[in-house]
């Protein structure tokens, strides 16, 4: 009560853009730190599936991004924030099925719109920030029990 | 019932992850485009894919899936099986097509006793 209690864990990750052979890497290590930690199973995927999302669309859209895991008292906080080209109309992507992926990305099985999507369903807080020509910054708060 | 009874019962070859044969199937599901399975499947599935890319071996840990099927034949790429391996998630081929083989999956599953 009153005090704020400190954070139980924090890391910040680096993610290359452009970069598909290590897509991934980031979710997986805040994944396995979350599972260390001891957070519950279900918690531990919601992060994984956010982080995911956020990290393959910094590989296809962005040029680099730092990505800020913070675990504090009853949260997880996931902030990814990039340098790129920037989102013109957040309202059209966060639109299931609106995707501008080229060709190479859709060949992968990215491009379905639904990335931004998982994100928001998968976290109990989301909010996006993006200025064109400059990046775009993801804040998602999961909490936990 | 687990991956390794799958195998036997739908003919998979095992490319990888033999050591996580044992592991117990809760489910399947069946799609191509990585998010739509990211935010539709569930731990203990099977991912049935057309999918060869190394991808699918992030997606598929992440979502601790019971193992990856690659339908119509299909050769994983040799980064995937690496990282597959590395992850102990079984990667295995059918011969058949997503309609059948999920099918057959679904019928196994289902099926009482
Ligand atoms: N970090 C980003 N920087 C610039 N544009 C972005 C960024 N993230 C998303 N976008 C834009 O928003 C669109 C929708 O993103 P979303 O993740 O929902 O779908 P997608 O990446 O196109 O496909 P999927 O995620 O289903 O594979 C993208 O196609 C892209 O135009
Ligand atoms: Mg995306």
């Amino acid at each position: 009560m009153g005090e704020p209690k400190p954070n139980l864990y924090s890391e910040s990750f680096h993610i290359e853009g452009g970069n598909f052979n290590s897509a991934g890497i980031v979710s997986t290590s805040i994944k396995s730190i979350l599972k260390k930690l001891g957070i519950p199973g279900d918690i531990v995927r919601k992060a994984a599936i956010v982080s995911y999302e956020a990290e393959i669309n910094v590989v296809s859209y962005a040029k680099k991004a730092v990505v800020n895991l913070t675990v504090g008292p009853g949260v997880v906080r996931i902030e990814v924030i990039d340098e790129g080209q920037g989102i013109p109309n957040i309202d059209l992507a966060m639109q299931e099925g609106y995707s501008t992926a080229d060709q190479r990305i859709r060949e992968m099985g990215f491009g379905a719109g639904m990335g931004l999507c998982n994100i928001k369903n998968y976290s109990d807080d989301f909010h996006i920030e993006s200025e064109v020509g400059k990046g775009t910054h993801l804040k998602m708060t999961i909490q936990t029990p | 019932m687990n991956v390794e009874a799958i195998v036997a019962a739908v003919g998979l070859e095992v490319k990888c992850g033999r050591e996580s044969l044992g592991r117990e199937v809760t489910g399947g599901y069946t799609g191509d485009l990585l998010s739509d399975v990211m935010g539709h499947s569930k731990e203990g599935y099977l991912w049935i894919t057309r999918q060869v890319h190394q991808n699918i071996v992030a997606v598929a840990s992440l979502k601790e899936h019971a193992g990856i099927i690659l339908i119509n034949g299909c050769e994983p790429a040799a980064e995937t099986l690496e990282k597959a391996e590395a992850e102990k998630i079984p990667v295995m081929v059918s011969v058949l097509p997503a309609f059948e083989l999920s099918g057959r999956i679904y019928n196994l599953l289902t099926s009482p006793g």
